[in-house]
């Protein structure tokens, strides 16, 4: 398999609707060759649906949907060639791992010799060799996804559609396949969508990521742009903490509360404007700040210890709650303190104005 | 439905109608099978209970229901056997039920196969069964007056006793079963809590658990009397000719009389009582499952 | 008896002082298995009245079961009309269940109450219904008739046992299997199927029960060539007690103790 196979998507104007409730509003979105794009948001946004739909399970109103130059909007889920993932692994129980990964290999015609071949490789690629003989009640979570994935794999489908895969495994377990799903996409270059509502998930695996609410895509980035740069406010509080401060941008510049802030670029338009400030970008400040450095003062509200760090709540100027880390070695702030926080200049980021959004 | 303009959108509708007329097509034999075998019949003979013997409407069947005294007496020895067999039914049922459910899983699960029996074992080998046990030189009968229990032989069987006897028998697991489900179901902590608070071990039973076991109690009751209401074969059997409940009145206007209208005026009587005893008792029971906070 | 005097409920009765609730119990349970054991015995006598214990043993009633060709015709047509009506209410049965679990379509709560109906009417109005429909069109006395009928009461216990086993079959499994290239019929086949296969073999077992148990209608629809067992049980035992009935019991019992092991070793193969 190599990222040439690999078959792009095209998704136009697809629109679903269950009665009143609008699940997918018109989405338009490009997979490209080969790709890792995560549909991210919170249940209910609709990306299961539009994952389904992929796959063929959900009928649209309408749309349309193309693999490569092939359109698949109307075509049966058996027809489409694509591996799924379910979040619960859906493994055949009546049947032995070997037998689950060899039934669509079965199922295309796929001879004796072949099919042990094959499904032996895709044990291998799983790290999960010689496991074809275990019934499936004698796996654990982690094997049983492996194994799912295994199923979905083994017959080189050009595109790789997960729902939520990772979601049943402890924390531990959930990072270390992570990379390793990571690792296999590299490895394979299928072209990928997942679908996850867990963000740190999503920043760590994927090329792209398609941010999802109430039917419409939000945004559709890099990891890096949707955590630093989101369009609007949705993106960036779903994606990351982030507190918001009102500032006001005038032609000469940008004012907090007052006080001068120095930016990383001048926004095109000029009036109130909400600066991001995610609380890792924060630094409580012991000396004089350098040039480039925007000098907030705040009141410390709460502190509290929490063995690697004491997470510190604080008051801004115009009464907004920041919250920043200061080591736990050093001088922990006290309730009342007066601080100096400082923002990089870098670091300042003014969402968007956005329509009907104060 | 709101027609969704777009790409592709009327031949999406046309797929989704015909997936649903598929799937919905699954269900047409059953369908057809269940209306023209039973919906039909009954229907048609709903429709012969309002004609006269001229073939005119006329309500004459059911006015000779109340006019006509062996009617009255059919439905009145209906509704007491019923009754009494449900009667008889809680009384052995409930005990029963209350041993098994303290019972250790195993050894009630072992029980249950014994109440299980009866209600796998063809109902004809039951009635059968019951004859033979009961008939004047019968086991019970030998037996009895062998130990000295009774001197003469009685009359067990081809009356009353009989046809209870064999009702009761064949009721008693369809009234086991729910209350004993219920009974399974009570945490025995409320019974803790109670002797806790200061309840004797029969308060505690009279309660806390008999309420909290009623809804089982109540539909296996419901369960058993409606289907008392139909029965045909044991009165027949057992009853020796003597006992005609309703059922039996129905068959014997067909095979003596063939008069269907006052056949199926009975039979929609029957029908329309049972209907009405379910709508009824259903209202009834969820309303005591919301008296009983829905635990059991 | 040190057993006697410990304490039987978390409300510290004794098991003493609930020995006659034991008893009762006992007796209860006797009250429900004896009638239908003590056939067996009985069938083994030679008398002609029938005793318990037997006097002397034989096996005269079973030969002339066997060598009564009224009794095998009975026998065969219960035989026959049981396991059509098995594979008529099986197959309707499940792909009823199965269209009703997938469809979800706005009527299927009323459809499921149409195909339940057969159990809630009396079976005496359906006997009538069915033999009035049957002499119009000259059904009575057929295989066909007796089938239909009886296949038309064993549906609703099919769909039953099979809609509940849909119910927590997890149907990811058939979109897993037709995203891996498997058709809607043949996922059913190879994916669904094998595992409500317990229910899909429970439901044809009580199918047939249903069809060869079945008195009422058999008495107005079947007859003459095609009369059932029931109806000549029947029958014979509003007559006179034919010992010969009691011969035909024991081995209905054999019959249905039988088909309900094997429903039950279906069971634990599902299970592992």
């Amino acid at each position: 398999m190599t990222r040439d196979a690999a078959l792009p998507i095209a998704v136009r104007q697809l629109t679903k609707s269950y009665g009143t409730v609008q699940v997918l509003d018109a989405v338009d979105l490009d997979v490209h060759r080969g790709e890792f794009l995560t549909l991210l948001g919170p249940s209910g946004s609709g990306k299961t649906t539009l994952l389904m739909m992929l796959a063929g399970f959900v009928r649209p109103d309408c749309g349309s949907i193309t693999f490569g130059e092939r359109e698949v909007i109307r075509l049966e889920p058996h027809k489409r060639d694509v591996g799924m993932v379910f979040q619960n692994y859906a493994l055949f129980p009546h049947m032995d791992v070997a037998a689950n990964i060899a039934f669509p290999l079965k199922l295309r015609g796929v001879d004796r010799v072949e099919t042990a071949k094959r499904v032996e490789q895709a044990l291998e690629l799983v790290k999960l060799g010689g496991y074809g003989a275990r019934r499936i009640d004698q796996l654990s979570g982690g094997q049983r996804q492996r194994i799912a994935l295994a199923r979905a794999i083994v017959f080189e489908p050009r595109i790789l559609l997960m729902d939520e895969p990772l979601s049943a495994l402890d924390k531990q377990l959930r990072e270390h396949m992570q990379i390793e799903l990571r690792q296999l996409h590299e490895r394979l270059g299928m072209t990928t969508v997942y679908v996850t509502h867990d963000q740190r998930e999503a920043l760590t695996m994927s090329d792209r990521i398609a941010v999802i609410d109430q039917g419409r895509i939000r945004q559709i980035d890099t990891p890096k742009t949707i955590y630093e740069r989101p369009n609007n406010r949705f993106v960036a509080e779903f994606i990351g903490e982030s507190t918001f401060v009102k500032v006001d941008v005038t032609s000469s510049g940008c004012t907090f509360n007052g006080i001068p802030l120095s930016l990383a670029a001048q926004p095109p338009q000029t009036g109130p404007h909400h600066l991001m400030i995610r609380p890792e970008r924060l630094a409580i400040l012991q000396r004089d700040p350098a040039d480039d450095v925007n000098v907030l003062p705040a009141i410390v509200t709460a502190a509290i210890y929490q063995g690697d760090s004491v997470l510190v709540h604080a008051s801004l100027s115009d009464g907004t709650m920041v919250s920043v880390r200061a080591s736990a070695s050093s001088q922990a702030p006290l309730v009342g303190d007066h601080l100096n926080l400082g923002l990089n200049a870098a670091d300042t980021y003014l969402l968007p104005p956005e329509e009907g959004v104060q | 439905m709101s027609h969704v303009a777009g790409p592709n959108a009327y031949n999406l509708r046309r797929d989704a109608l015909i997936e649903r007329l598929a799937l919905f097509s699954l269900t047409g034999p059953a369908l057809l099978l269940v209306a023209t075998v039973m919906l039909v019949p009954v229907g048609w003979l709903f429709w012969l209970s309002f004609l006269n013997d001229a073939g005119g409407l006329s309500p004459e069947h059911y006015l000779r229901m109340l006019s006509q005294p062996s009617y009255e007496r059919a439905f009145r020895a209906t509704f007491e056997i019923s009754f009494t067999t449900t009667a008889i039914c809680i009384l052995l049922g409930y005990p029963l039920a209350y041993v098994l459910s303290q019972l250790p899983r195993r050894a009630a699960n072992i029980c249950m196969i014994a109440v299980m029996l009866p209600f796998w074992t063809s109902l004809l080998v039951r009635t059968y069964a019951w004859l033979v046990l009961l008939q004047r030189q019968g086991i019970i009968n030998t037996w009895g007056i062998k130990l000295g229990l009774w001197d003469a032989p009685l009359a067990l069987v081809h009356n009353l006793n009989g046809t209870l006897i064999g009702m009761v028998h064949i009721m008693l697991p369809f009234l086991v079963l729910p209350v004993y489900a219920s009974m399974r179901a009570i945490d025995p902590d409320y019974l803790k809590a109670a002797a806790n608070l200061g309840a004797s071990p029969t308060r505690a039973f009279w309660l806390v658990f008999l309420p909290l076991s009623l809804p089982g109690l109540l539909a296996g009751a419901l369960i058993v009397f409606i289907l008392c209401l139909g029965f045909y074969v044991t009165p027949a059997v057992l009853g020796g000719g003597k006992i005609t409940m309703v059922a039996n009145r129905i068959a014997t206007d067909i095979e003596l009389f063939f008069n269907w209208g006052a056949a199926s005026s009975l039979g929609v009587v029957l029908f329309i009582l049972t209907v009405m005893i379910l709508y009824v008792a259903s209202r009834l029971v969820r309303l005591e499952r919301l008296l009983g906070g829905g635990d059991a | 008896m040190e057993w006697l005097g410990r304490a039987a409920t978390d409300t510290q009765i004794t098991h003493g002082r609930r020995l006659w609730l034991y008893v009762l119990a006992g007796l209860i349970l006797l009250f429900l298995i004896l009638p239908t054991v003590i056939v067996i015995p009985m069938s083994f006598s030679e008398s002609q009245y029938l005793e318990f214990p037997p006097q002397e043993w034989s096996l005269r009633w079973y030969r002339n079961y066997f060598n009564s060709t009224a009794w095998m015709q009975a026998t065969a047509t219960s035989f026959k009309a049981g396991i059509l009506t098995m594979i008529v209410a099986t197959i309707l049965g499940t792909m009823a269940a199965y269209g009703l679990h997938t469809a979800r379509i706005r009527f299927s709560g009323l459809i499921f109450g149409i195909l339940l109906t057969p159990i809630i009417v009396p079976v005496i109005l359906v006997g009538i219904g069915v033999f009035y429909v049957y002499v119009k069109i000259k059904l009575v006395n057929s295989m066909i008739g007796i089938v239909l009928a009886h296949s038309m009461l064993a549906i609703p216990i099919v769909m039953m046992v099979v809609s509940s086993a849909l119910k927590s079959f997890d149907m990811n499994q058939e979109l897993v299997a037709r995203s891996l290239g498997a058709s809607r019929v043949r996922a059913f086949f190879i994916v669904t199927l094998p595992q409500i296969r317990f229910s899909v073999v429970s439901g044809a077992i009580l199918a047939f029960l249903t069809s060869f148990d079945e008195v009422i209608v058999s008495l107005f629809v079947s007859g003459g060539q095609n009369s059932t067992l029931t109806r000549n049980m029947f029958n014979a035992l509003r007559d006179q007690i034919d010992p010969t009935i009691a011969a035909i019991s024991t081995l209905v019992v054999i019959l249905t103790s039988l088909l309900l092991a094997i429903s039950q070793i279906f069971g634990k193969k599902t299970d592992q």
